[in-house]
């Protein structure tokens, strides 16, 4: 038995900064926040949609001011963020064994991002 | 001459740790646990420290340096630029110096049963495995119980309970065994609160293992196969598993 | 140990993920370049038809949940303690916005 172990306290904020890694994870989490609020805005829009075509105009006109600009680019930066880090963290979750061959990482992140590519490729085709 | 900065903690003398810092010569092949080794040898015979077989494979040296959770006995003098700090491992209770009480992880261990639960009864002839069944968990299996991924998970140091990295993909390990039949007893332990889902997928711990399980991929994993298992029993219970 | 009830909140929440990581960034990029692309007929077409409704409902519930959930979790990671409270609040929220987005899908 240990006669007086030391234990190190833990501060919740120190920890993010101890190493590049955990700012990085802290990042992918707080991409949650936009995408939330990107969600929520678009929530509104359905309101707006529900009450008839001046609404939903003045929907797009409040989608185009400065300030919803600058909310869509940070929001596209960090939706953007949770889609790779996504899509590379699946093959470690999602292993394929083939034979007694594994089916490397990048071929099955490729594949979600060539789905990804292609799905938003369809979807700005079809509305511009 | 490099300089190394070793916490030291003497627990009959000490309220809390301090640093000492030691002199020792640069050598371009030698590694931290060389300098300790030299420390104690010719400097302060004092110094605590747990170390074995100085070639990676034994897990008894990991402590952090510069801030990472690294085997002393891989980290060459050559790569760390100035003053080496070297502290014990994180989220482990100091016991005296560089040396941790690890009967945390010793406990999580023996709650996984990492063991074979044989699948056949005794007597029935050796057990028979294609490469194709050993791949499937061979990865897992290169665990030498290090727990450097034990220092370097968040989630380790801010939940005591969690089950952590490790403990879990040797449960893993020995679910995907083909030999194994105890799997269902596992998940008691696994897929319990504190077992996989404390897991927030930072991937420290895959980061720093020495050995490349990658136990953060075991534990999405075990995270899957759980989750189809909880809604196969909540959604189809008349359908039984063989699993 | 008993086994965990987490498989329900965790299930929507990989769900979540996996489809804001596909859907999320061209719609963004889309009320980025040209919302008035998406006009009011096509928007309403889709909304109008069940099929639409239930889409429409079903990615904003599993994208807000999958938000929800990390928001979770994020709270816990830096320091929050009190994790059945915030969890509470979190999904009620999502519950509550998703009510909200049903009942002006319903109107349309």
């Amino acid at each position: 038995m240990s006669p007086r172990p030391y234990v190190r306290p833990i501060s919740a904020r120190e920890w993010v900064f101890r190493h590049p890694r955990y700012v990085r994870y802290m990042v992918r989490e707080f991409s949650c926040l936009f995408i939330a609020g990107w969600t929520l805005l678009m929530v509104w829009g359905l309101k707006q949609l529900a009450d008839g075509p001046a609404a939903w105009a003045a929907f797009l006109e409040l989608v185009k001011t400065p300030a919803s600009v600058a909310f869509h680019g940070v929001t596209l930066a960090f939706a953007a963020y949770h889609s790779v880090t996504w899509f590379n963290l699946t093959p470690k979750a999602l292993p394929l064994q083939v034979g007694e061959r594994v089916v490397p990482d990048w071929v099955i992140a490729g594949a979600h991002y060539a789905a990804w590519a292609a799905l938003s490729l369809i979807i700005l085709l079809w509305t511009l | 001459m490099i300089q190394l900065e070793v916490l030291r903690y003497n627990p009959e003398t000490d309220q809390e740790p301090r640093f000492q810092r030691y002199e020792v010569p640069f050598r371009d092949d030698w590694v931290v646990l060389d300098a300790l080794n030299h420390v104690k040898e010719e400097l302060d015979p004092t110094l605590s420290y747990r170390w074995s077989c100085h070639m990676a494979v034994c897990g008894s040296c990991g402590m952090m340096i510069n801030g990472e959770p690294k085997l002393a006995c891989k980290a060459f003098l050559r790569n760390y630029p100035g003053v080496i700090r070297v502290e014990p491992l994180r989220h482990f209770p100091v016991e005296r110096d560089l040396v941790t009480v690890i009967d945390d992880f010793v406990a999580k261990l023996a709650r996984v049963k990492p063991w074979l639960v044989p699948k056949e009864a005794p007597g029935a002839g050796e057990y028979r495995q294609t490469p194709a069944q050993l791949k499937r968990y061979k990865q897992f299996s290169l665990c030498i119980n290090c727990m450097l991924c034990y220092a370097a998970c968040p989630e380790y140091g801010l939940i005591p309970e969690y089950l952590g990295p490790a403990a879990i993909a040797l449960a893993h390990r020995w679910n995907r065994d083909s030999r194994d039949a105890g799997r269902e007893s596992r998940q008691d332990e696994i897929a319990a609160k504190e077992g996989a889902w404390e897991c927030t997928f930072v991937g420290a711990c895959s980061d720093v293992c020495p050995e490349h399980v990658d136990p953060a991929g075991a534990i999405q994993q075990v995270k899957i196969e759980s989750t189809i298992d909880w809604y196969q029993a909540h959604l189809t219970p008349w359908l039984k598993n063989e699993k | 140990m008993a086994r965990s009830n987490k498989p329900i909140v965790w299930g929507p929440f990989a769900a979540g993920g996996t489809l804001t990581a596909f859907l999320t960034p061209v719609l963004v990029l889309l009320m980025l370049l040209q919302p008035s692309g998406v006009s009011y007929e096509s928007m309403h077409a889709l909304a109008a038809h069940w099929a639409g409704k239930m889409l429409l409902a079903a990615v904003i519930f599993l994208s807000l949940w999958s938000a929800a959930h990390r928001m979770r979790i994020t709270a816990y990671d830096l320091g929050l303690r009190a994790d059945a409270l915030v969890a509470a609040l979190l999904y009620a929220a999502t519950l509550a916005c998703t009510g909200a987005a049903i009942y002006h899908l319903l109107r349309i």
